[in-house]
């Protein structure tokens, strides 16, 4: 690594990646392939293999472990991340399909447009509410509901949603639409009521 | 100082939640040293037999592979008490998902694809990996978990039930579960300069310190296991489990740091499970609803490795006064994974079964069925005759009714109709025992007005750093803001695991006592303090682990809505509402967590959550999250948890009950009597998936 910078170190900063180690005897981009994308307002540069997750990516390359690993197979959401600004499970998505894309983790959210000083909105409501224990499952949760909150405001319906009040604008969020839209992600804890209090704390 | 005096029981914000909610919090395996290498096992797909062949070849052909261990070039481990750690040791199969080799790798990619192309042959043996109905393997062990006698009798229960007039004899079960932790198992080791450092996902590091120097042959000094955040557990991190073996392993053969977090899939057969268990409950009463016989047998199953059996018959010798009671258990060593701790072990799965039969017998009697409770209210404890610390399960009932909207219900089963839906609610009690061990602690009292409290306890979750924090603030009589709390390393003073909801009290007992002396010292001391402050140390050995001459247990009551889809079976819960009577509740806002989070991982157990063992092949299926059911967020509806008022002078100093586990223990009885309620039908096996109540109807 050529800085100590992570890709948290602010806009503006590039950081270059080390290539990662290559079979020296498989020719080179036969396994492996730079990608270039944005992580947290950072450019990062990469040679990654190229069945390297997004996920993995994060946690074991760029130090960036905020993104947790609770099943690697799509179905509990704690490794929920925005990508282009749509909510992805990093474990699903391979790294070297992102090239030119913008990423934010759970380390960013508190640098979104919508920060309320040092913390996201919902951060802060999260605290508020103790709507955790653990904190394994938060960070999906976290980045989840922002982008759940951008769904319902482009107006994308949920299989709870009335058919019949279906308009153009923004989805009214319910306790059952947050219930339903936050179901991937899944809490071994039993946060899910107090998540569901702080989501509604942003909403209103 | 008296402003401070409630800094307990106060909702404090727990101190971790901003590195949690910034994902600064680090867990287990999100330590990476220098020059870090990748470990994946490859697990036993038979249930029974001999590793034949291992071909390493094109798993050692791949690129970035470092070496494979196997049970020929693994270390060689000392014996230990615990032989589901006995990893690598020997060729045999003891049961499906055993370790029996693993790869390590420079990248995690390739360890993973390394460990698929393993070869492996075995030599099998048949297998019996299901609990049958009456299974002729079936013994009485020595004991149930907790030390408990597997077989308790007063009087002559079976003639007592013969000869009462209202009898309920029935048949509960319920399957196989798995704890599921977010964070699954994992472990980063670093064996250097004949030091091993562990980043563990345990409840309780001192134990994997003490395991893993046995296990090594080293001196304890030289081991350090940290646990500083835990993605929960739920019983299955409370001993060392083989996946921190198989990362210690790993460095000390390649010398390097190591880490290594099991599949999702791994998990079910490599950390424990709640065993099955078949319930035969018979109660005889007289025609008043006073119990004469109360009959609690349970079977179960262990593995072949080490015998663990689930005490679900225990809160039967606890909960209600009878004439004469038997609670008996047995099991059957199969082919199968070994089972262990999950949240409330015993408690959850027979006050399950209890309390659905307790339910048929209000039923029976036409008695409402928290009078038939009250009316069974014993003066001590009915199986070891001693007096009662505290018991108010009858106040939390009638707490809980009130507030339920109790008094307005109609037992008709069967009748309220809202289309083609069908609604009805139930209730349940709940208990879990009083557990405490030994501590130490340390607090320090540094110059510039901060007090520093030193225990090894962990948090999985509870907020363990916040409420010892305010134990500390209170016994001093200092602001909870002046005290830092260091907790989760070996390097601190010795403390149990947090498990058997006794964690608090026995870090808080000890923290407690360290900082009564302090003030003591502070109040003895003239003149400014000294630069690194004043200490005082404490061991609650031989106070906390005194016998108590009072049985300890906390009660609670479980209140429960439920709809079902008589077109598709479906149950949803509408309400869930808990009371709970635990002694001083220490954080009102954690506590709730706690107490919620309980009840909705009952709600699971009632509703979606069963563990599978396959009859071919011995392995758990569906055993990932899209096959095993944890409750969703949709699933879960409005929860309350209230507490009463209790007082009870012989517990600890903080006058404290566990809270993390009773929150389970009532909650699928209260939904399945719900379900009772709305439909008309008893279902006595669990989960109450559409499949079966669709069928029922």
């Amino acid at each position: 690594m050529e800085s100590n910078k992570g890709p948290h170190g602010g806009p503006g900063t590039t950081i270059r990646y080390a290539p990662w180690p290559r079979p020296a005897d498989s020719p080179p981009g036969a396994t492996g392939s730079p990608v270039t994308l944005r992580v947290n307002d950072a450019p990062v540069e990469a040679e990654v293999d190229h069945r390297t997750t997004l996920l993995d990516l994060l946690r074991e390359r760029l130090a960036l472990t905020g993104s947790k690993k609770g099943c690697d197979h799509g179905q509990c959401g704690a490794c929920t991340v925005l990508v282009d600004g749509r909510r992805v499970n990093s474990c699903l998505v391979l790294a070297v399909a992102l090239d030119g894309c913008d990423v934010v983790t759970v380390e960013g959210l508190a640098r979104t447009e919508d920060a309320d000083g040092d913390l996201h909105p919902l951060q802060r409501a999260f605290l508020e509410r103790d709507a955790f224990q653990c904190g394994y499952c938060t960070p999906g949760q976290l980045c989840s509901a922002v982008g759940m909150l951008a769904e319902a405001q482009s107006g994308q319906p949920s299989v709870v949603t009335d058919p019949d009040l279906a308009t153009d604008g923004p989805v009214p969020l319910t306790d059952d639409e947050i219930r339903e839209r936050m179901s991937g992600n899944l809490c071994r804890c039993g946060a899910y009521p107090h998540i569901l209090e702080a989501v509604q704390d942003v909403v209103s | 100082m008296a402003s401070h005096a409630n800094a307990l029981g106060a909702p404090t914000e727990r101190r971790e939640g901003r590195a949690k909610v910034t994902g600064e919090a680090l867990y287990a395996t999100e330590y990476t040293p220098p020059g870090c290498l990748y470990a994946w096992p490859v697990t036993a797909t038979v249930a029974r037999g001999r590793i034949a062949s291992l071909d390493l070849d094109a798993a050692l052909a791949l690129p970035d592979v470092v070496d494979v261990l196997t049970p020929e070039s693994a270390p060689r481990l000392a014996a230990s008490d615990d032989a589901t750690l006995a990893v690598l040791q020997d060729a045999k199969v003891p049961h499906h998902g055993w370790p029996i080799a693993v790869v390590i790798a420079e990248t995690i990619e390739a360890a993973r694809a390394a460990a698929e192309a393993v070869r492996v042959t075995y030599d099998t043996e048949p297998h019996e990996s299901v609990l049958g109905d009456d299974p002729a393997a079936a013994y009485r062990p020595e004991e149930a978990n907790g030390g408990h006698p597997a077989e308790r009798r007063r009087g002559e229960p079976e003639a007592a039930f013969a000869a009462a007039p209202v009898r309920v004899d029935v048949r509960y079960r319920v399957p196989p579960l798995h704890n599921h932790p977010m964070e699954p198992h994992g472990a980063t080791a670093n064996w250097h300069d004949g030091r091993l450092t562990v980043y563990d996902s345990s409840q309780g590091s001192d134990t994997v310190r003490s395991v893993l120097a046995e296990l090594f042959g080293l001196p304890e000094e030289q081991v350090t296991v940290i646990s500083e955040h835990v993605g929960g557990g739920f019983g299955s991190k409370g001993t060392p489990r083989p996946h921190v073996v198989l990362a210690a392993m790993a460095s000390v053969h390649t010398g390097r740091p190591v880490k290594l977090t099991l599949s999702r899939r791994q998990l079910t057969e490599l950390v424990g499970h709640r065993a099955p268990t078949d319930h035969r409950l018979r109660l005889g009463s007289d025609d008043e609803g006073t119990l004469a016989s109360v009959i609690h047998e349970v079977t179960t199953h262990t593995s072949r490795v080490k015998e663990f059996v689930e005490q679900a018959a225990v809160p039967a010798r606890v909960m209600y006064g009878s004439a004469t009671s038997l609670t008996d258990h047995k099991v059957a060593a199969l082919d199968v994974p070994t089972p262990s701790w999950m949240r409330a072990p015993g408690e959850a799965p027979g006050m399950y079964a209890l309390e659905s039969a307790v339910d048929e017998l209000a039923y029976a009697l036409d008695i409402d069925p928290i009078e038939l409770r009250a009316r069974n209210e014993p003066g001590q404890e009915p199986d070891s005759g001693l007096p009662f610390s505290s018991r108010h399960l009858v106040e939390c009932l009638r707490e809980g009714a009130r507030r339920f909207g109790w008094a307005d219900r109609d037992a008709r089963p069967g009748i309220r109709r809202e289309g083609a839906w069908l609604t009805g609610t139930g209730v349940a009690s709940a208990t879990y025992p009083v557990l405490v061990s030994p501590s130490r602690a340390t607090v320090t009292a540094h110059p510039d007005g901060l007090h520093v409290v030193r225990v090894n306890a962990t948090d999985i979750g509870t907020g363990a750093r916040t409420v010892l924090a305010q134990v500390a603030a209170e016994a001093l009589g200092v602001d909870v803001e002046s005290v830092r709390t260091e907790i989760g390393s070996t390097g601190l003073p010795r403390a149990p695991l947090a498990g058997g909801s006794s964690g608090t009290a026995s870090w808080g007992w000890a923290v407690h006592d360290a900082s009564r002396a302090l003030a003591g010292q502070l109040q003895r001391h003239t003149g400014p303090l000294p630069p690194d402050g004043l200490t005082a140390a404490a061991d609650t050995k031989g106070s906390a682990d005194q016998k108590s001459p009072y049985a300890r247990h906390a009660f609670g009551a479980h209140f429960a809505e439920v709809a079902v889809d008589t077109d598709t079976g479906e149950v949803r819960v509408r309400r869930l509402l808990g009371v709970y009577a635990v002694g001083r509740v220490l954080n009102a806002r954690t506590a709730t967590s706690q107490f919620i989070g309980g009840m909705v991982m009952g709600l699971g157990m009632a509703l979606t959550e069963r563990g599978t063992v396959d009859p071919a092949s011995g392995a758990f299926i569906g055993s990932d999250l899209a096959g095993y059911h944890v409750p969703a967020h949709a699933d879960v509806p409005a929860i309350e948890a209230h507490w009463i008022d209790e007082r009870d002078e012989h517990l600890n100093p903080m006058g404290s009950k566990g809270i993390g586990e009773i929150g389970i223990v009532g909650t699928a009885a209260a939904i399945g009597n719900a379900v009772h309620h709305a439909t008309g039908v008893r279902f006595r096996e669990l989960p109450l998936t559409p499949d079966r109540v669709h069928g029922g109807l």
